[in-house]
C-alpha cells in the first residue's frame, strides 16, 4: 500500500479546492488548511520511518509500471524535504492567521498557500521529469498571485517582473526537456539516469546539462538572483516567509537531483562550473547583504548566500559534504522563515524598514530581540544550533576534496552573515527606545508564538542532529550512489 | 520536414524575444505567448514528424508515431494558457494602478 505517497501532494489539492466554496468561513478556512499541514507532518514523519525498513517507496499512477507511466518516488532526501516543507509551512500560516488581514483571508488567500504547498511537495516527490515541471508550475502559478495578492502598487509592478522572469524559465525548462527526449527517448527520471549510463554521457548530453543548470539557477538564484530581492521584500510578511523558505528550495533540490542522478559522469566540468556560480553568488550575496539598509533587502539577500553555500557541497560533491548539503537544506528553510517573519514583525511594530529610523527595540520586546539573536547566531554557524552541523560537513568535504578556494569563500561568507545581521540587531534592538511604551504597538501572541516555534525547530535540529544522522546518511547514500534510486524504480529491489 | 519545423520554431522565438525586449507589458506578454508556442513545436519535432501510423492498436500494424510529445504539449498549451490569462490580467491590474503599461515607469524608485 503506496499509495499514502500522493497524499502530501493530493490533500493540499484537494483542501485548496475545498477551501474556495468556504470564501466567507474564515475560521473553517483557518482550520482545514493548518489540519492540512498537520497531517502532512505526521505523514511524512511515517513515511521516513518506512523508507528506513523497506528503502526507496515508489506509487505508478494508474498501473502503468515504470518506465511508461508517470510516478511519484519517495526516498530519504525528497520526504526529509517535504517533512520540513510541512513543519515551515503549518508555522507560517499560524503567523498568517493574526497577520495576513481580513482583506486577504476573503480572497481566497488560504486556498492559494494550499495549492503553493502541493506544488513544492509535488516536485519533491516526483520521479518523472515532465511532471517536474508540471509541478513547478503548480507551484509557481500559486506564487504569481500570492505575489500579486493585496494589489498595492509595489507588489503589482514587482509581479509582472516576476512573472515574466519565471516563464522564461520555464520555457528553458521545457526545451531542456525537448532536447534530453530527442537525445535519450525517455522522461522517467531513474530510466534517463541508467540510459545516459548507458550511452557514456556526451557532449551533447553535457551541453543539455547546462540547459538545465540555467533553468534551477533561475529558479533558485543561484548567480541570477537579481529579480529575488525584489519580489520576496514586497508581498505581505507571511508570503515572503514561505517564498523565502520554500520557493528557491525547490531549485536547489532540482539542481542536485538532475547532478547526482542524470549527469554525475562529468564532475570535472559540470560540478566545477556549478563551483564557480555557487562562488559567485556567494560574493554577490554578500555584497548585497552589507549594501542597504532597507532590513527586507538585506534578508533577501541572506537567501542568495545560502542558496550559495548549499551549492558548494554539491560541487565539492562527497558524502560528507552532500550530508552537509542536506542538513543546511532543513536548517535554511527552518531559518529563513523565521528570519523573514522576525523581518516582518520588526517593519510592523517600527513603522519603517529602514534600519536607521529602528533603535532599542529590545527594551520594548525582550522575548522578540532574543529570538533575534538566536536566529542570527544559527545563520552564522555557532555550535549547539543548526547551521553548525551543515557548516561543518560541508566544510570537511571540501577539505577532503581540496577545493580551499570554495571553502574559503564559504565561510567568509558566513561572516558577512553575521556582520550584515549585527548590524541589524545593533541598530535596532540595542541604543536608545525609539517607542515610548505608551505608544508601543503591542506584540500580539499570533506574531511571538510562529517565531518561539520556529527558535525552537532550529535549536531541536541543531541538539538533535545525531538523532537525525541515519536518515540523512542514507538520502545522501542514495544521492551518491545512483543504483540504488535506479534498482528501486525500474527493477523492485 | 524536421528541418523545417525546427527553422520555423527558431522563427518564433526569434519574434518572441523582438517583443520580449519591447516595453509594452502587453507585448512582452504577448512575447511570452509565443515562446511558449516555439517550445511546443520544438517538442514535437523531438518525437520526430509522421513516422508511422496514427497510434491506435488495431487499426494498423504499426509502426506507430511516438504519442508522447503530444501528451507533452497537451499539458504545456494548457500552462501556457492559464499563464498568459494570469499575466494579462496583471498587466490589467497594474495599468490601472500605476496608469501606466511601459517598462521604464514600472522600474520603481528607491524611496518608497
Amino acid at each position: 500500500m503506496n499509495n499514502i505517497l500522493v497524499l502530501p501532494m493530493a490533500l493540499p489539492v484537494l483542501a485548496g479546492i475545498i477551501l474556495i466554496f468556504f470564501r466567507k468561513h474564515i475560521k473553517i478556512q483557518r482550520g482545514i488548511s493548518l489540519g492540512v499541514m498537520l497531517i502532512n507532518i505526521g505523514i511524512s514523519i511515517y513515511l521516513l520511518n518506512r523508507i528506513q525498513e523497506e528503502g526507496i517507496l515508489r506509487l505508478d499512477f494508474g498501473g502503468w509500471e515504470p518506465p511508461f507511466g508517470i510516478l511519484f518516488v519517495a526516498d530519504s532526501f525528497s520526504i526529509i524535504l517535504v517533512l520540513t516543507t510541512s513543519i515551515v509551512a503549518a508555522i507560517c500560516l499560524l503567523y498568517a492567521f493574526s497577520s495576513i488581514g481580513k482583506a486577504h483571508e476573503n480572497m481566497f488567500f488560504y486556498s492559494f498557500v494550499s495549492f503553493l504547498i502541493a506544488g513544492v511537495n509535488g516536485s519533491f516527490l516526483t520521479g518523472d521529469l515532465f511532471n517536474l515541471y508540471v509541478n513547478f508550475e503548480v507551484m509557481l502559478l500559486a506564487s504569481y498571485v500570492l505575489v500579486a495578492l493585496g494589489g498595492k502598487k509595489v507588489q503589482l509592478r514587482e509581479s509582472i517582473k516576476y512573472v515574466v522572469i519565471n516563464v522564461l524559465s520555464s520555457w528553458f525548462f521545457l526545451i531542456a526537456i525537448a532536447y534530453l527526449y530527442g537525445s535519450i527517448g525517455t522522461l522517467n527520471m531513474a530510466h534517463i539516469s541508467e540510459r545516459i549510463a548507458e550511452s557514456g554521457q556526451t557532449p551533447l548530453l553535457t551541453g543539455i546539462s547546462m540547459v538545465f543548470l540555467t533553468v534551477f539557477a533561475l529558479k533558485s538564484g543561484l548567480l541570477l538572483y537579481y529579480w529575488l530581492p525584489g519580489s520576496y521584500s514586497t508581498p505581505p510578511t507571511a508570503v515572503a516567509a514561505l517564498f523565502g523558505a520554500l520557493l528557491t528550495k525547490v531549485g536547489i533540490y532540482a539542481i542536485i537531483r538532475v547532478f547526482t542522478l542524470f549527469f554525475y559522469h562529468e564532475p570535472e566540468f559540470t560540478h566545477t562550473i556549478i563551483g564557480i556560480l555557487a562562488g559567485i553568488t556567494l560574493i554577490g550575496g554578500s555584497i548585497g547583504a552589507v549594501a542597504f539598509k532597507d532590513i527586507r533587502q538585506i534578508v533577501s539577500y541572506n537567501v542568495v548566500i545560502g542558496v550559495g553555500f548549499i551549492l558548494v557541497g554539491l560541487a565539492v560533491g562527497t558524502q560528507a559534504a552532500l550530508e552537509g548539503s542536506i542538513y543546511y537544506l532543513m536548517h535554511d528553510m527552518i531559518v529563513k522563515a523565521l528570519l523573514f517573519l522576525l523581518a516582518g514583525t520588526m517593519i510592523k511594530v517600527a513603522g519603517s524598514a529602514n534600519m536607521d529610523e529602528m533603535s532599542g527595540l529590545i527594551r520594548n520586546y525582550p522575548l522578540f530581540g532574543w529570538i533575534f539573536f538566536i536566529v542570527m547566531i544559527s545563520l552564522s554557524g555557532i555550535p549547539p544550533l543548526s547551521g553548525f552541523i551543515g557548516k561543518v560537513l560541508i566544510g570537511q568535504g571540501a577539505v577532503e576534496t581540496g577545493s580551499y578556494l570554495l571553502l574559503a569563500l564559504a565561510f567568509i561568507s558566513s561572516i558577512v552573515v553575521l556582520y550584515s545581521l549585527l548590524r541589524i540587531f545593533l541598530n535596532c534592538f540595542w541604543g536608545e527606545t525609539m517607542i515610548s511604551f505608551e505608544d508601543e504597538i503591542p506584540m500580539k501572541k499570533g506574531w511571538i508564538i510562529p517565531c518561539v516555534l520556529l527558535a525552537i525547530a532550529t535549536i531541536a535540529l541543531g541538539l538533535g542532529a545525531e538523532a537525525l544522522a541515519p536518515y540523512v546518511s542514507d538520502a545522501a547514500n542514495t544521492l551518491i550512489n545512483p543504483d540504488v534510486y535506479i534498482d528501486a524504480v525500474l527493477y523492485d529491489k | 520536414m524536421e528541418t523545417l519545423i525546427t527553422i520555423l520554431a527558431g522563427v518564433l522565438v526569434t519574434v518572441a524575444t523582438y517583443l520580449l525586449l519591447s516595453k509594452s507589458v502587453i507585448r512582452v506578454i504577448l512575447g511570452t505567448a509565443i515562446l511558449s508556442h516555439a517550445a511546443h513545436l520544438m517538442i514535437m519535432t523531438m518525437g520526430g514528424l509522421k513516422e508511422g501510423e496514427v497510434p491506435l492498436i488495431g487499426k494498423d500494424h504499426g509502426p506507430y508515431v511516438d504519442a508522447l510529445p503530444q501528451a507533452l504539449i497537451l499539458t504545456s498549451i494548457v500552462i501556457g494558457f492559464a499563464v498568459t490569462a494570469l499575466s494579462l490580467v496583471l498587466a490589467y491590474r497594474t495599468y490601472q494602478e500605476t496608469g501606466t503599461d511601459t517598462l521604464d515607469e514600472l522600474r520603481g524608485n528607491k524611496h518608497e
